[in-house]
């Protein structure tokens, strides 16, 4: 059953085609990983999606809600979450309160003016077993902005996990890590998110990563899908391989 | 204090406590939320104006009534103000709340008819009465009485000022402003409303200060449209700076601190202004962490160097 669908979704940046009337769905409970070379719109797509920015045109249903007007908020509440490429967290707040803030956000208790953060127990129980399943539990007291880059990595999936999305757009959750990182990041990932029942979208660039995680791979090329399936049909896709991987099958 | 410290020295930490109160409101926006503003004169100008308009046009003496009045006054000026500032950020956020505290500037000078222009207002403590009346200061030789009791009133209000600013920046709505300061995207892509949370800190930060200018105005007998002027709003950036912004206590520091500075600078000498830009500069330039920033560095540096050497 489809969780997410575009129809037509169209952004140009002047001669640019960045996202070029894409008919786009994700299924409930999938993993799906979104590749392509650098400038093939899969930021963008996930950018439109998730309110970054504005389509040009075309129309974005979460179930059968048209929420292509929706701003950021609405589109959170409707269920869906995203990390960033660039990782995007609160520096100078300690690694729990960065997921107890997304808590807080979540259940509507931003607002309390008159309450310590630290004695909501259920929220920082929460938070603190959050970071026990990404790894980051003997972190929790520092700095984020003191976090090494695989961890502030993880943090920022934390974060949008901490949501409790249906839908989670992870964009390149392993760019910039060392190969062995990128391995322990992806596994934790998958795991809490596959334990969560979460729906994920992956922009990823590493094909052994994308094969080796992925339910469905969707590839993209100049804007537009060039290729939709399971991972072993990719592969096997000749036109992946000539424009992602550069080889023949 | 007043027991031993003497009048003069008891009025001048008084002085130094309300100022005080209003770096706490002015640090919620910087320290907190990464608003520099720099019209902060506004709300300290609308809460001494507020006192005095009361004690002249309505005969008012209470202090309470003075502090329930100028406090609404204050909040509805903040309401109103962070309304159009805090949908900018960065030198436009700061621009425009100097430009809208200068329309206040203008607004006390011009309606001379109204606020005595630049002879100002006068709210003479011989008037007021603390404690819905029960403490007054009749007689020409009240006014050590009127400092001991007034010291004691406004030290109990900052108390209760710091605790409930402490209990704001320590609470969910604290820790979203400190998360709007790092991060205003990831913020907003937590479903946070980025203006409404600005909007809230500017109307609670405007409250504290406004609040600053009730408890400032009895000290000083006089209001004068310079409560609203621009260098007003400077010396609270000032107070925060010295202090240092990042952590709690600093603006409170920094304010008491700036107060002696201020009174000792200008009776050594003419120059005064120079002096304080000299100590800015210095400030700036050799500790950018404030004195209790930089103290606490040094603090945990000491810290780490007694773990070391164990």
């Amino acid at each position: 059953m489809s969780l997410l669908r575009t129809e037509k979704l169209k952004k140009h940046f002047g001669e640019t085609r960045a996202v070029d009337g894409v008919d786009f769905t994700v299924n409930e409970s999938e993993f799906l990983s979104l590749v392509g070379t650098n400038g093939a719109g899969k930021t963008t797509l996930v950018n439109l999606i998730s309110a970054f920015l504005l389509p040009d045109s075309g129309r974005i249903f979460i179930g059968e809600r048209d929420i292509t007007h929706a701003s950021v908020d609405e589109r959170i509440r409707a269920g869906i979450a995203r990390s960033f490429q660039l990782v995007n967290l609160f520096d100078d707040l300690s690694v729990l309160d960065n997921v107890a803030l997304a808590i807080f956000a979540r259940e509507g208790k931003t607002k309390r003016i008159f309450a310590l953060a630290e004695r909501d127990a259920a929220v920082t129980r929460e938070a603190s077993d959050l970071l026990g399943e990404f790894g980051l539990g003997g972190k929790s007291e520092g700095r984020a902005g003191g976090l090494a880059q695989g961890e502030r990595k993880l943090l920022d999936v934390a974060v949008a996990y901490a949501l409790r999305p249906k839908l989670l757009f992870l964009d390149e959750p392993t760019s910039g890590v060392s190969t062995r990182d990128k391995a322990q990041i992806m596994d934790t990932v998958s795991a809490v998110v596959r334990g969560g029942r979460i729906t994920a979208v992956v922009i990823e660039h590493d094909m052994d990563v994308v094969f080796k995680y992925s339910d469905r791979v969707v590839v993209m090329h100049e804007g537009r899908f060039l290729a939709d399936g399971p991972p072993e049909e990719i592969r096997q896709n000749s036109d992946v391989a000539k424009y992602l991987l550069g080889t023949d099958v | 204090m007043p027991a031993f410290a003497g009048t003069y020295q008891t009025q001048l930490l008084t002085y130094g406590l309300t100022l005080a109160i209003a770096a706490l409101g002015f640090n919620l926006l910087l320290g907190y939320t990464g608003l520099l503003s720099f019209g902060h004169s506004a709300f300290l100008g609308t809460g001494a104006y507020a006192v005095a308009l009361m004690m002249r046009y309505l005969g008012v003496s209470s202090l309470e009534l003075f502090i329930l009045g100028g406090v609404a006054c204050s909040a509805a000026l903040a309401a109103l103000l962070g309304v159009v500032c805090v949908r900018h950020t960065r030198i436009f956020f700061a621009i425009l709340t100097l430009a809208l505290s200068q329309v206040l500037w203008t607004l006390a000078y011009k309606f001379f008819w109204i606020t005595g222009g630049t002879d100002g207002l006068r709210v003479p403590f011989s008037k007021l009465t603390l404690l819905g009346g029960l403490v007054s200061f009749p007689g020409a030789d009240a006014f050590p009485r009127f400092i001991t009791s007034y010291y004691y009133y406004v030290l109990v209000l900052f108390c209760v000022c710091t605790a409930l600013m402490w209990l704001i920046v320590h609470s969910p709505f604290g820790k979203t402003l400190q998360a709007i300061r790092d991060n205003e995207t990831r913020a907003r892509f937590l479903g946070v409303r980025i203006w409404r949370y600005r909007w809230l800190a500017f109307l609670v930060s405007g409250i504290f200060t406004g609040l600053a200018g009730i408890l400032w105005v009895p000290l000083n007998g006089l209001v004068t449209p310079d409560v609203l002027y621009w260098p007003q709003s400077g010396k609270i950036v000032f107070f925060a700076v010295l202090g240092g912004f990042r952590n709690f206590t600093g603006p409170i520091v920094g304010a008491v601190i700036f107060n002696y500075l201020e009174v000792y600078a200008v009776a050594v000498t003419q120059y005064w202004q120079i002096t304080l830009g000299v100590v800015l500069i210095a400030l700036v330039t050799f500790l950018p962490a404030g004195i209790v920033g930089t103290a606490a560095r040094l603090g945990a540096w000491l810290k780490r160097k007694r773990q070391a050497s164990a």
